[in-house]
């Protein structure tokens, strides 16, 4: 109770479901020691941090942005330029989270005083503006960045697939250096889960809410929004960076695709409304749904569409083929917003006492 | 003579909030109804919820041989009521003329009609291609009066015309108004000030917390100093 | 008319507010000594003039659909999209017109072509505002959200009609090449954009003033409440703007399509970031703002990427900054809201 706030699943459905993603998370790289299930793995975690940062501004705030892949991308490449100038050193992952993270709360600072004095609608199309300013210029600068391209570094000695830590006799599977990253990732993520967990249920987290229900009430009763809203806009980036920084080391990589562009902010949005808005642990859940479902329905869905083709329908080919999963999600975001705005977690949680 | 109104157990609800708690009231044709109440009575609320602009939960509204409870606003208006709301509501970015045009429905103006606004409310003649937005508070007033009356209705709502005007534009008010009643129309008017309801009014509602508190003839009222102590005590001190 | 009957007394009109019509002028006009050659100022200028007028109709739906009925939608990239990809079912079976040398058969092919566009367009506004819209009216969150989602979802759908590649879309013959006047060389493309936008502009202004629908959307604008008082169904009246501005979208994106050559699904995205800035410079709402905004946006771009072809890359950013500073609501603030 202490770890989780005070704030438990509620619901025997929810708990027993975030159990296993949290217990098959934890033991991926003993049950499914494939490079892909780790991928996978690995990925959901990040996901779910930066999903659930994403929730503390939309769910909690009612605060719609469209920057958040742009904090997720300054973690990322503040760690990969980094690790790419100063060689794979440690120094060079400090100097990297000391100077991305700032970088990004500054930003998100800025941004907030600017925009976030006018109405929601307002700041959605201004984070928009920008981010897509933030990720011309990172596919541009490419002394800095290394453009479309991105960067590719080398991880510390440590953290490298080849450093075996306990070789295969002992325990029976092998522990290197690549499944220490792998737990970093995963408390990193986890630790990050938590702290929302402890801001949403907090007197900060109740105000953000009241302010979400209505602003001109929380503004009569003296709290000022604007400056409420603005630090939740940081501390959301903040996490977002530090995911961001996750997402680079698990890679080894930071480039446009893997952290900027606008289909992985649209891929946050699904995440966090199908999981259900306003929870936190509808970031795990919409997470895990979703990564799952881009890496393993897609299989599903190349084979329902040859079989389409093969019988001949028309259209049903191209409505099936892999590639349009998104349509399909798209459609379940359109109407998981109608009928379950609460998402997932809202359908299986009990209301609170 | 016949009901032109009839409201029977309106609730209405805004948002969470119960605002009327079963309101009872007739409108006869061709007199002048005062709907009297401190602030916050649900005087204003009743108007919107016959206009459909705040739609009731339960009860029934019959106006003109139709049950318009549920109907949509512009529905209720093309029954025949004009509507001048407590903020008047004169489209400040559109001229005098423009927002006349808008309020005669059926068409192109009735020159005698529009002669006749013009003889008690002279400055829209004289303001007539300026911007409404650039009128005065009286002047917006009786811009918004007008547009209520520029085609004839069966039944006018009024939501307090008086408010914030300067005693000598609230009389020439008074003028007008009586002189759209002698031309037959139905009013139901919703007044703060009493004096303005004792010189107009034949028939009278009073509101409190949602819901009638007394019904009869204005002269009535008018000739009990102790009902209207007890009806309406507040808020004709804050008027006296 | 009753026009007759009235004392010719008016009173004063609020100033006329015409600095914000003056930036583009000024703007144009400093640019002349830094870029130094009169003919490749001419050239920039001219782009800027074409550029903004395409943008300016894309735009001037999505203002006026705010203004009125204070819904922003976020989907209206894919009007843009879907326009320019209806224009190729029509455009490439026709290629031999289009590729004709003469500017009858051009015609013959561009015209229907646009026309199918714009009913296209038109017709799905009216799905997106009957079954995504509607049912979130007032609410900002979820309109956001659900339009968003249909933004995706229309995308999707245009990868699975016409698959991911890009589709070469020729210009039709006649309107290749330039008008030459001595040194300087206008592209015909360029003045026809200018001249198809200039008069959406002037018409919209027209009806925005001189019709009795027009005098409705404006008091739409204002009050919602009244106009439906006054009996009139604001619901009807707010669906005909929407369609015609995704119409508009649709005509945009027709023209964009052309003037770069070739059509994809990914221009919705990008033409909408463009678009949102321009509204938000120009203030929501207001078609004159977003009219200026659109020739603002373009003429950084292009001034712009002549001489500082890195900072370029985020001049539309520091605009809205810069313009925001000076005023927080858009150069034309309309709305209340």
């Amino acid at each position: 109770m202490m770890l989780l706030s005070g704030d438990p699943p509620r619901g025997r459905v929810l708990s027993a479901l975030l159990i296993v993603i949290v217990l098959a998370l934890a033991l991926t790289p003993f049950l499914f020691p494939g490079a892909k299930a780790m991928n996978v793995a690995a990925k959901i975690c990040i996901f779910a941090a930066l999903v659930a940062s994403y929730d503390l501004l939309l769910g909690y705030t009612g605060t719609v942005s469209f920057a958040h892949t742009m904090f997720y991308g300054i973690g990322s490449y503040a760690l990969a330029i980094a690790l790419y100038g100063m060689g794979p050193t440690w120094s060079a992952v400090a100097v990297g989270l000391v100077v991305g993270l700032p970088v990004a709360a500054m930003l998100a600072l800025g941004i907030g005083l600017f925009s976030l004095r006018v109405q929601a609608i307002f700041f959605a199309m201004i984070t928009l503006a920008v981010a897509s300013a933030f990720l011309v210029l990172a596919s541009q600068l490419s002394w800095l960045t290394g453009g479309e391209d991105g960067r590719s570094f080398r991880l510390p000695e440590l953290l490298r697939p080849g450093t075996v830590l306990l070789s295969k006799d002992t325990l029976g599977f092998e522990i290197n250096g690549r499944t220490l990253t792998y737990y970093i990732v995963f408390a990193a993520s986890g630790a990050m889960i938590l702290a929302l967990l402890r801001i949403v249920n907090s007197p900060f987290g109740r105000v953000l809410q009241a302010i979400r229900e209505n602003p001109f009430r929380a503004e009569a009763l003296g709290y000022r929004t604007v400056f409420h809203l603005t630090y939740a806009n940081c501390i959301s980036a903040l996490v977002a960076a530090c995911a961001g920084v996750l997402n680079a080391l698990w890679l080894r990589y930071a480039g446009p695709d893997t952290s900027l562009s606008f289909s992985i902010m649209i891929d946050i949005l699904l995440m966090v409304v199908i999981g259900g808005m306003g929870t936190i642990y509808g970031a795990i859940l919409g997470a895990t749904i979703f990564i799952l479902a881009q890496n393993y329905l897609q299989a599903l869905m190349g084979a329902a569409s040859r079989a389409a083709g093969e019988i001949g329908l028309p259209l049903l080919p191209g409505l099936l083929h892999p590639d349009r999963w998104l349509l399909w999600l798209g459609l379940l975001f359109i109407a998981s917003v109608y009928f379950f705005p609460t998402g997932i977690v809202g359908r299986l949680r009990a209301p609170a006492k | 003579m016949s009901d032109m109104l009839t409201l029977r157990g309106v609730h209405t609800h805004i948002g969470r909030y119960h605002i009327l708690h079963g309101v009872d009231f007739t409108v006869p044709e061709g007199q002048t109804t005062m709907l009297l109440g401190r602030n916050g009575a649900g005087k204003t609320t009743t108007l919107r919820t016959i206009m459909g602009l705040s739609p009731p939960s339960a009860g029934e509204i019959d106006f003109a041989g139709a049950s318009i409870g549920g109907w949509a606003t512009p529905d209720i208006a093309m029954r025949g009521v004009g509507y001048v709301p407590e903020t008047m509501a004169v489209f400040s970015d559109l001229t005098v003329k423009e927002n006349l045009v808008l309020a005669a429905r059926s068409g192109p103006f009735d020159p005698t009609r529009l002669e006749w606004i013009f003889g008690f409310f002279p400055p829209l003649k004289k303001f007539w291609l300026s911007r409404a937005g650039s009128l005065s508070g009286g002047q917006k007033q009786m811009l918004s009066i007008a547009r209520a009356i520029v085609e004839p209705r069966r039944l006018l709502l009024i939501d307090e015309p008086t408010k914030g005007l300067a005693p000598a534009i609230v009389m020439a008010l008074i003028e007008c108004l009586a002189e759209i009643k002698r031309s037959g129309a139905t009013i139901l008017l919703v007044e703060q000030n009493f004096r303005v309801a004792e010189a107009i009014g034949d028939t009278v509602a009073v509101m409190d917390n949602g819901a009638i508190v007394h019904r009869g003839a204005m002269a009535a009222l008018s000739g009990d100093g102790a009902l209207q102590e007890r009806l309406l005590g507040l808020s004709l001190e804050a008027h006296q | 008319m009753t026009d007759a009957t009235a004392g010719g007394e008016a009173l004063p009109k609020p100033p006329l507010d015409i600095v914000p019509l003056l930036l583009p002028v000024i703007l144009a006009l400093a640019m002349i000594p830094l870029i130094g050659s009169a003919s490749t100022w001419v050239t920039l200028t001219v782009a800027s003039l074409a550029m903004g007028m395409m943008i300016f109709i894309m735009a001037s739906g999505l203002t006026l659909v705010f203004g009125l009925m204070d819904v922003l939608n976020f989907g209206h990239g894919a009007f843009i999209a879907v326009g320019a990809y209806v224009a190729t079912l029509i455009l490439l079976p026709m290629a031999a017109w289009v590729q004709a040398d003469s500017l009858w058969q051009n015609l013959a092919a561009v015209t229907p072509a646009v026309l199918l566009a714009m009913a296209v367009t038109g017709a799905l506004g009216l799905v997106f505002e009957r079954v995504l819209i509607r049912p979130v009216y007032g609410q900002h969150l979820k309109q956001i959200l659900i339009t968003m989602g249909g933004l995706i979802v229309a995308e999707q759908g245009l990868y699975a009609l016409w698959g991911p590649q890009i589709i070469p879309l020729p210009l039709p013959a006649a309107l290749r090449g330039s008008f030459i006047f001595g040194d300087i060389a206008i592209a015909k493309y360029r003045l026809l954009a200018m001249l198809v936008g200039l008069t959406v502009f002037v018409v919209t202004m027209l009806v925005l003033n001189r019709t009795r629908l027009g005098l409705l959307i404006r008091a739409g604008v204002e009050n919602r409440e009244m106009v439906e008082a006054l009996g009139y169904r604001i619901r009807r009246l707010f669906l005909g703007v929407f369609m015609a501005g995704s119409a508009l979208a649709g005509l945009g994106g027709v023209m964009w399509s052309l003037y770069r050559e070739q059509v994809h699904a990914s221009i919705g995205n990008e033409l909408m970031i463009l678009v949102f800035i321009v509204v938000i410079i120009g203030g929501l709402g207001s078609v004159t703002g977003c009219f200026i905004g659109a020739v603002l946006v373009a003429m950084v771009a292009n001034y712009g990427g002549f001489l500082l072809p890195k900072l370029a890359l985020i001049s539309d950013i520091l605009l809205m900054v810069a313009i925001l500073m000076w005023r927080p609501r858009g150069l034309y603030a309309v709305t209340n809201r």
